[in-house]
């Protein structure tokens, strides 16, 4: 009798042991796992000051790539392009996904709401190289050259998804009390929408379009065939252009020492301006969110 | 009457409402349009892409799918190396991916006080910001060296015995190219199942907990069966940000069009060889034939990511968390 007591005591404390034990063994897989993803973050930004911050000199702004294989030169073309591709990718990206996010907060509860919404998803998740293709066979292969404008359409329905989809959020965080006082004022739907509900959601739009800047700031895949590059200072809408993160895939599959530094420097450029950019929008989210 | 009368002086003006209600139609009807020109998008680009492809297409017919010779100068084109790459790459990368990034989703939610949570989360996020050409720039001149010199020689070394493990580790292949897509889906996989994690009531877990589970019980038996098709969800956004990942792989993959036998073999997948080759094709059938690649990646990238959202969708009600990949 007691002997099985102690049994059962004996074997419930082992079980307890193991069990405490695999608990202790997962957290611990657990917590490394957690401490594990910062890690690739704090190893490549480090590379990139090592590597870019040294490479970084004043001429990278001021002066246009020499002669392949000449050292010296910057990336100023490739600075000023990336700028006209994005004002680009704005001007075409903007009212359209404005208008989709509108009515998806506004108009899209039913089921044409749903399918709109799930496409708008499914459209960012399509790589941004196929995107390239589409620009260039809509575009390109049709005007017969490769153009700056090109670029600026590829990068816009990059952007798309993901503008309309912050500026939806943000619209739907305006109270609908907001709007029911505009309603009762006897102000239509159409101009509560447009004179109230989109400024008070202003600012939470302008992150949208802020993220979606950084992220197309560093794309490359679909400017490949359609921006296609320029080793000379373009501003022409219609003509091939340069583009930073071109620039840096030229310059990392190039033979040239001074190319493989000027791509580190370049990068490091880069990546401060996309940090930028992501940082102060996450910070003007979270301060809109509290 | 009486009411008609009350209204205000405005509204009786004739024809106002009506126009009121004309430009409220308008409007309704822009943005309508505008939005359902997403629909329109889609179609087009499945449209212009077989359009452009129909040469390839007509030539090859569904046999490109698991032919294996790629040879431009004859003409003669199958894409099989190009989809086993983007198989075994994607498919690797989203094991790592998924064991590496739940287990941090867990950590963030389960472990973490908040001010390691609230750092850790957006160092995550500043990840999804760094573009992928970066990536690739490291992985060309950082990544591959250290496989070549270091990691390929250690796994030939202990793990040479294994199937399709053997050398020589090159500085780029396919094990650089999982590598740095283990890392590019992190975020994406961290943030979804992160809010995935989250949103399992507290009742769940403090219902087990009383009942005596340690915590790791309670992860096991009240929290990931609850989120697990937003994981689910979240593994398959990754699987397809990797899928379609161009520059960074396209520069450590090393371009080999032959199917890959080994993780360390040189390879291609389908987006990188349309980088690295559409710009040099050699005939109109290899410019066609690319095309046909793309329409096929498009295809694919499609159908991974609808089932995805739907599968987060169905945790998370609609309200998805993270556009911001």
């Amino acid at each position: 009798m007691s002997a099985a007591t102690g049994t059962a005591l004996s074997m419930r404390s082992r079980n307890r042991r193991r069990r405490k034990l695999t608990d202790a063994v997962a957290s611990g897989a657990i917590t490394m796992a957690g401490i594990g993803v910062i890690v690739p973050l704090v190893v490549i930004l480090g590379f990139l000051f090592a590597k870019g911050l040294p490479a970084l000199h004043l001429s990278l702004f001021t002066e246009n790539p020499g002669p392949t294989g000449v050292a010296g030169g910057g990336v100023k073309s490739a600075i000023a392009g990336s700028i006209l591709l994005l004002l680009l990718a704005l001007a075409m990206g903007l009212p359209a996904a404005i208008a989709t996010g509108v009515y998806l907060a506004e108009y899209g509860r039913g089921r044409v709401g749903f399918f709109v919404r799930f496409l708008v998803d499914v459209l960012a998740g399509v790589p941004s190289i196929v995107i390239g293709i589409f620009v260039y066979t809509l575009i390109v292969l049709r005007m017969g050259n490769y153009s700056a404008f090109a670029g600026g359409v590829a990068l816009a329905l990059i952007m798309l998804p993901i503008v309309s989809r912050v500026t939806e959020e943000m619209l739907l965080l305006v109270p609908q009390m907001t709007r029911e006082a505009s309603y009762a004022l006897g102000v239509p739907k159409w101009r509560t929408i447009l004179t109230i509900v989109l400024p008070a959601a202003s600012s939470g739009i302008m992150t949208g379009i802020v993220l979606g800047a950084a992220r197309v700031a560093g794309e490359a895949a679909p400017l490949l065939f359609t921006a296609l590059g320029n080793n000379f200072y373009s501003t022409g809408v219609f003509r091939p252009i340069d583009a930073l993160p071109l620039r840096i895939f030229t310059y990392a599959t190039g033979p040239f020492a001074y190319q493989h530094d000027q791509a580190w420097a370049s990068s490091f450029i880069l990546v401060m301006m996309v940090l930028v950019l992501s940082v102060s929008a996450r910070i003007l989210l979270q301060r809109r969110a509290r | 009457m009486q009411i008609a009368e009350s209204r205000p002086q405005i509204l009786r003006r004739p024809g106002f409402l009506g126009r009121y209600m004309q430009i409220e139609y308008v409007f309704r009807g822009v943005v309508t349009v505008v939005a359902l020109g997403v629909f329109v998008l889609v179609l087009a680009m499945i449209y212009e892409l077989a359009h452009q492809a129909w040469p390839a297409i007509s030539e090859f017919k569904l046999r490109f799918l698991w032919s294996t010779e790629w040879n431009p100068p004859k003409a003669r084109f199958g894409a099989l190396p190009f989809i086993a790459g983007t198989l075994v790459t994607s498919l690797l990368a989203l094991v790592f991916g998924t064991v590496i990034g739940v287990g941090a989703a867990l950590f963030l939610v389960e472990f973490a006080p908040s001010w390691v949570r609230v750092p850790v989360s957006s160092m995550v996020e500043l990840l999804a910001a760094i573009p992928s050409v970066v990536y690739g720039l490291w992985g060309v001149f950082v990544l591959g060296p250290w496989i070549q010199h270091t990691a390929g020689t250690f796994i030939l070394k202990y793990f040479g015995w294994l199937p399709f493990v053997h050398g020589p580790a090159l500085a780029v292949g396919i094990f650089a190219a999982v590598l740095i897509l283990t890392i590019m889906i992190l975020p994406t996989i961290v943030a979804i199942s992160r809010d995935v994690i989250a949103a399992v009531p507290r009742s769940q877990r403090e219902g087990i907990l009383a009942l005596g589970a340690t915590r790791w019980e309670m992860i096991r038996i009240a929290v990931l069966p609850y989120a697990r098709s937003g994981v689910l969800g979240a593994a398959i956004l990754g699987l397809a940000r990797a899928i379609g990942e161009t520059l960074a792989v396209a520069l450590v993959i090393g371009n080999s069009t032959k199917v890959p036998d080994s993780i360390f073999s040189p390879a291609y997948t389908m987006a990188s060889v349309i980088a690295n080759q559409f710009r040099e094709v050699e005939n109109s059938t290899h410019e066609a034939a690319l095309i046909y690649v793309g329409l096929l990646l498009l295809l694919i990238t499609l159908v991974v990511n609808a089932i995805a959202r739907l599968l987060v969708w169905r945790v998370t009600k609609g309200q998805i968390t993270t556009v911001i990949e």
